[in-house]
């Protein structure tokens, strides 16, 4: 099992034939992801090695049956994309361009839960969704995750992210699904969104969440944890000594008026009964020491 | 990005919202004679992206001449939490009769836009709220709505302005969401916002803070880019492109994604060191971008050791090291540099930089152990902020 997407999860990509789309779509269709097609307005009836693209998703999801769609579009084009996914029928759409202004994601936001309530949006600015073994999404590297289960993982950085793969993967310990949830400040999708999923995971038994600086999305996932989690939590919040008023390369991560500390949220966090590692490196040796006595 | 206060007022005024009169100076001279062009009396400002002007000495009123030139020589050259003045704002001194606060902002949690209102204007609003939380009227605007006419009445009614005022009060409320909307505003706050003896409604102050990733639309932007507020590091840094953060340590820090380099600082500090700045550099690290981000950290005086602190993810080990690798040969570079590679064929990456090793540039294989050793090496030597 796993949440969000599995092996028979079929995704188009917007910007297939750009670029970035072209790099990671194709490096997710060797991973064994089903990419079934790609879109662009103005090259309908071609192809990206072999990947057919069509002018709209509408027409994309009626010839191949996508249920997902991956978005590769500039910053100033996202919002028109992400509606059309939603418009033609995906039940995931995963925005990995980063830049998108603040306003625009509020406005996506509040536009999907009104129009599109179904519609799961993940990003803007992340790194995607990997089931391993089945299904990437994104431009997580694939062979850095180790197949199977216990732990779920959902982060708001991607290259801590990696870093937790990684050293569970040193360890032998398995992946159920990896989500990133980005770092920008209205995120489709939100720890407590993925915390829920991951406990109605049968095969996921126990979460890691890496959550950094900037707005409450921990200590929501604080509360979450607190009244409804049976599964053991191992969190890492990064920017314990990041200075006020600075954005620390994401445009979410900014203590602002003594608000999103890392140290309130580690506390929130820990309260909750979540495991907290210092580092990450000591969560990596928290979760290690949970699965072995799972 | 942060705007001066004359800045926000001139962007506001582009939207019809009542702003008093001013004028940008640079010297007493151009205080002087801004004076004499807009009529006395004036109000002179200091022009900083930072709170407490007032108490700090950075707002006076001058009645005549001779105390505008003296208050603008008192005032350039003030240091204001660390803003030092370079700009003034002259402007028509305003007749206050009452003074609000109104501000608007993106509620991250309730992901709609927060509008706050209150009668207490001219004190900082946090103060006002701990005081007495019934004394801030909030409003949740959903950006597929905005803020209608009858929603931004009763707010105002919620925060009992004066019914003289009620009205004015609303209208400016109603233009003053546009322009926070239309901006792409982080922040739009108003504090005070005044009603005059004549019972107008004016913008006394404005502080703005533009959301950077909506540049594209906005070309005009460039210009307020140009007057942030950046140490020389974080200029040099900005100039290339680069994700810098300026702190006050002595261990240069460069790793790839904001996460890792949060992470890094974090590090640094918890191993009992002094981080000198946060550098991201991205994914790919390549030998242009490493160069870059090298040239930027050894530039900078107070470094006295360089932890680099790479995850290899798609971009491979060996061409994370091929990357130091070619960078260390551009740059010239002072302190002792310590590698931390892992991920991606960091073993192969590891082999590549072996036969460059030396004093000067060790691998570590974890980051704690990086961390350690590029405090060590920065030894017990003076930060920043020490004299």
């Amino acid at each position: 099992m796993s949440i969000f997407v599995d092996g028979d999860t079929r995704v188009v990509y917007q910007g297939l034939t750009g670029a970035q789309g072209r790099y990671y779509g194709l490096l997710n269709l060797h991973y064994g992801t089903k990419v079934v097609a790609g879109t662009n307005p103005r090259k309908p009836g071609t192809d990206v090695d072999g990947v057919p693209i069509f002018a709209t998703v509408a027409d994309a999801a009626a010839a191949t049956g996508a249920t997902a769609s991956c978005v590769f579009i500039p910053a100033p084009g996202v919002p028109g994309a992400v509606l059309e996914a939603a418009e033609a029928g995906m039940e995931l759409v995963v925005v990995i361009t980063e830049g998108v202004p603040a306003h625009d994601e509020a406005f996506l936001f509040n536009k999907l839960r009104r129009d599109h309530p179904a519609v799961r949006l993940l990003g803007p600015n992340c790194p995607g969704i990997i089931t391993p073994g089945q299904c990437n999404i994104g431009i997580t590297a694939g062979h850095i995750a180790e197949p199977g289960g216990p732990v779920g993982i959902v982060s708001r950085s991607g290259t801590l992210t990696y870093q937790a793969l990684y050293e569970l993967q040193q360890q032998q310990i398995g992946v159920t699904t990896c989500v990133g949830i980005g770092g920008d400040p209205v995120p489709g999708t939100t720890f407590v969104d993925c915390l829920a999923a991951f406990e109605a995971d049968p095969e996921t038994r126990a979460v890691m969440m890496i959550g950094e600086i900037g707005g409450s999305a921990e200590e929501d996932a604080a509360d979450f944890i607190a009244g409804h989690m049976t599964k053991p939590v191992v969190a890492y919040v990064a920017g314990v000594t990041a200075p006020p008023g600075k954005k620390m390369g994401h445009a979410g991560a900014i203590v602002s008026g003594g608000k999103g500390t890392a140290a309130a949220k580690m506390e929130a966090l820990a309260a909750a009964g979540a495991r907290v590692g210092q580092n990450p490196t000591e969560a990596g040796d928290l979760m290690v020491e949970i699965v072995a006595a799972l | 990005m942060d705007l001066f206060e004359h800045q926000g007022k001139e962007l506001l005024a582009r939207y019809g919202l009542p702003v008093p009169s001013g004028e940008v100076a640079l010297s007493p001279s151009e205080a002087v004679a801004a004076a004499a062009r807009l009529g006395l009396p004036v109000v002179v400002k200091a022009q900083v992206h930072t709170g407490g002007r007032g108490k700090a000495g950075g707002v006076k009123l001058a009645a005549g001449l001779d105390a505008v030139r003296g208050h603008a020589s008192d005032i350039l050259g003030l240091d204001i939490s660390g803003h030092v003045v370079r700009r003034l704002w002259i402007e028509q001194a305003s007749d206050i009769a009452e003074e609000y606060y109104a501000s608007f902002t993106l509620d991250r949690s309730a992901r709609k836009h927060l509008g706050m209102l209150s009668v207490e204007g001219g004190v900082e609003i946090e103060t006002v709220a701990a005081r007495d939380s019934g004394a801030v009227a909030r409003i949740h605007i959903d950006p597929v709505d905005g803020l209608s006419p009858r929603a931004c009445r009763q707010w105002v009614r919620a925060a009992r302005i004066p019914e003289a005022a009620a009205g004015a009060v609303a209208g400016v409320l109603e233009t003053l969401y546009r322009a926070y909307v239309d901006a792409d505003a982080d922040l739009v706050e108003v504090n005070p916002l005044i009603v005059t003896s004549a019972g107008e409604v004016v913008l006394l102050d404005s502080k703005i803070t533009l959301d950077g990733n909506s540049t594209f639309r906005h070309d005009d932007y460039a210009i307020y880019d140009a007057t942030q507020t950046r140490d020389e590091r974080e200029q040099a840094a900005h100039a290339k492109g680069l994700q810098y953060v300026g702190l006050d340590g002595s261990v240069g820090v460069i790793a790839n994604g904001a996460g890792l380099a949060m992470s890094t600082v974090d590090v640094v500090n918890q191993v009992g060191g002094r981080p000198a700045n946060f550098l991201d550099i991205g994914g790919g690290a390549n030998a242009e971008v490493m160069s870059n981000a090298l040239e930027v950290i050894s530039n900078d005086p107070a470094v006295r050791s360089i932890l680099i602190n790479i995850f290899g993810g798609i971009t491979r080990g060996e061409e994370i090291a091929n990357g130091i690798i070619e960078a260390t040969g551009r740059v010239d570079i002072d302190s002792p540099i310590v590698i931390r590679l892992d991920g991606t064929n960091a073993a192969e990456g590891r082999d590549l930089l072996e036969p460059h090793l030396s004093d000067a540039l060790t691998v570590e294989p974890t980051m704690l152990d990086a961390a350690r050793r590029a405090v060590e090496l920065a030894g017990a030597g003076p930060g920043r902020d020490l004299p």
